[in-house]
């Protein structure tokens, strides 16, 4: 197990409405919460992996995802359960956009 | 020799086997009928050293009984035989060769026993020919690789020898016939002999002898996917590939690959592409294994034709009640024939989608990994551009439009080959490589060239949950690489990519994101599949569908 912390600043979008929470972990699949942070004034990021070693990879999947969003003041955790980059990018796009209501 | 033997040695021969056979088995014989005790005294009796043996089992049913009676004969007396098998798959099929009765192999695929394949060859047990594909392996049978001896399997014999092969045919009608009329000697194992065949898929003069096998032949329903299992990742390819390939080409004849990914796109069909209005434009008629996953598009009236290479266990009662859509003999069971349905979805096909392993930089594609011998089945012919094609369809014309926009050259059109693939597999294993494992594994078995299952040149499209790339719109090799790295997500070869360069093919729709394609990524749930498990496949084919113990999970 592994938490890796990322914290991306110069984000426009805020999150409205309820914690969101997408994927189950007892199913074989990871699960993502994402919820309002008031004032953080950053979008922070929190995963934990069962794969050791790909903290690069992570990092590039958190920058792109923050690169299609731009998030401000919201908390995601994420715990991967083994879960692949496509499983995550897929669940966090999701779960943003059930919270924002369309596509970036 | 002189005068009418110079040309008449082979039947000669075969003459001298079958009284070798009659004189060793004497009551044991009746007709054409030997008892299944005496299977080795007649392989004895008909076998001579350095036959090519053809031993049928391909990746459905197999002649086992045979294969296992073949690993028990007596090296003094028969050895060196040169194999011919489509698939190796069960442990005999190698066994023949640790003990010395086989030195030589043509196959075309060898999955379950792929590593002990390399072992063997690596220890200098067998001598491997060459993989083929299937049909490249049955077309050896009739010009340099005519088996002397075919051990075939059927369900039922009647006492001429006419055999009933029902609806797993396969490829018993391509051996019969090679080794038939030059000569050869059929063997066939049936499940059971009868008075009155159901009716005749070989005819008795091709068969030299029969032998009631004492358990059933041994067949693998290898085409059964539980929809339980498909992912949400698989359900947004398969909205992708609806979108923007099926849609875009208006591909109306197909051959699917084996697996998850396809499965998907089959039980999207009654449910996302109908929403897209495109039932009866699209996936009208199929090459394709009968897979249960077809059974909610077949329901809702999208499948208007299948022929198939093979049966599957479970579907017979559901084929023999929709007789418009397979083909079924006059008894009302299915005939399958892979010869046939190979050269359907070679020629016929306007689109081969599957699933591989690694992809490289020019879009070459292998499922050969280190230390297995694998080989590729019929897939190298489904997902190649078939240039002796000459009858114009929508799709193929619209793809070599693409293909040749702006060159001066005649027009002509192009088959879509599309590779369907995860950026990375189980345990984050990359689909993407700059060197597929195909090249050390040339090295290591001594190959003549690196076992690729789809030339890079014939690919058409590359689909992962990144997007879409259109290789036939790239103009250069760069830009083919990029289009490449540019689907391949994380991987070290998508983290390769040149970002200005892949934006600048997106806008040119090279390369089509899933939200380039229209597509709303909360809709990618498993609630899209026509049927979300076993039941629900049975539950469509209102209870005709009859899954194997193995998938029955209520």
């Amino acid at each position: 197990m592994e938490t890796l912390q990322f914290r991306f600043e110069n984000g426009t979008r805020t999150l409205s409405g309820m914690a969101q929470l997408v994927g189950v972990v007892g199913s074989g699949n990871l699960e993502v919460m994402i919820e309002p942070a008031p004032s953080s004034g950053a979008c922070e990021i929190d995963v934990h992996t069962a794969t050791v070693g790909f903290g690069a990879t992570w990092g590039a999947v958190m920058q792109d995802f923050h690169d299609r969003w731009r998030l401000v003041d919201a908390r995601i955790s994420i715990n991967d359960n083994g879960a692949t980059p496509a499983v995550v990018s897929l669940r966090l796009d999701q779960a943003v956009e059930t919270l924002t209501g369309g596509a970036p | 020799m002189t005068g009418e033997g110079r040309w008449t040695s082979q039947q000669r021969n075969r003459a001298q086997r079958l009284e070798r056979a009659s004189n060793a088995l004497g009551g044991a014989l009746k007709g054409k009928v030997v008892e299944a005790a005496h299977i080795v005294e007649l392989l004895h009796a008909v076998l001579e050293p350095g036959d090519r043996v053809c031993l049928e089992g391909n990746n459905q049913k197999q002649a086992d009984f045979l294969g296992k009676a073949l690993t028990r004969v007596d090296t003094a007396r028969v050895h060196d035989l040169h194999m011919l098998l489509s698939v190796l798959s069960l442990p005999e099929h190698l066994d023949v060769f640790d003990k010395g009765i086989a030195s030589k192999l043509d196959f075309s695929f060898s999955g379950p026993q792929a590593g002990r394949l390399a072992k063997l060859a690596q220890a200098g047990k067998l001598d491997i020919g060459a993989i083929h594909t299937y049909l490249e392996l049955f077309a050896r049978y009739f010009i340099d690789l005519t088996p002397r001896v075919a051990l075939v399997a059927a369900e039922m014999a009647d006492r001429e020898g006419n055999l009933y092969t029902g609806p797993n045919t396969e490829d018993t009608p391509a051996i019969a016939e090679a080794t038939a009329f030059k000569s050869g000697i059929v063997i066939a194992q049936v499940n059971q002999i009868v008075d009155k065949l159901p009716r005749v898929d070989i005819p008795g003069d091709w068969v030299g002898y029969v032998v009631q096998s004492p358990t059933p032949y041994y067949i693998e329903p290898l085409f059964t996917r539980d929809p339980a299992q498909i992912s949400e990742i698989q359900v947004l390819m398969a909205m992708m590939a609806i979108k923007g390939i099926y849609a875009e080409y208006e591909i109306e004849r197909l051959n699917h690959g084996i697996g998850f990914d396809t499965a998907a796109i089959e039980l999207l069909l009654p449910t996302y592409a109908a929403e897209l209005g495109l039932k009866g434009k699209i996936a009208r008629h199929w090459a394709l294994n009968p897979h249960p996953a077809l059974i909610p598009a077949i329901e809702a009236g999208f499948v208007e034709s299948v022929h198939s290479f093979g049966s599957e266990l479970g579907m017979e009662n559901y084929i023999r009640a929709r007789p418009d859509v397979f083909f079924v003999g006059p008894d009302g069971s299915m005939r399958s024939n892979r010869a046939f349905s190979q050269a359907a979805g070679h020629y016929a096909c306007d689109m081969f989608i599957g699933s591989t392993l690694q992809i490289d930089l020019q879009g070459n594609s292998s499922t050969a990994t280190l230390g297995r011998i694998a080989g590729f089945g019929g897939a190298p012919n489904m997902g190649a551009d078939a240039r002796g094609r000459r009858h114009p369809s929508k799709a193929w014309l619209k793809a070599g439009q693409q293909a040749r926009e702006g060159k001066n050259t005649i027009p002509r059109g192009q088959k879509l080959v599309v590779q369907m693939v995860e950026t990375f597999r189980e345990h984050m294993a990359p689909a993407f490589v700059e060197k597929l494992d195909a090249w050390q594994l040339a090295e290591q078995a001594n190959m003549a060239i690196p076992p690729v299952m789809i030339y890079g040149d014939d690919v058409t499209h590359i689909l992962t949950e990144e997007g879409i790339a259109n290789l036939l719109l790239c103009r250069s090799s760069e830009e083919r690489e990029q289009a490449i790295r540019g689907v391949a997500g994380y991987t070290p070869v998508g983290m390769g990519r040149d970002k200005h360069m892949v934006e600048n093919l997106r806008e040119r729709g090279i390369i089509q994101r899933a939200e380039d394609l229209g597509i709303d990524k909360r809709m990618a749930t498993r609630d899209l599949l026509a049927a979300k498990n076993m039941k629900g496949l049975v539950r469509a084919s209102g209870g005709l569908y009859e899954p194997p113990k193995r998938f029955r999970n209520w």
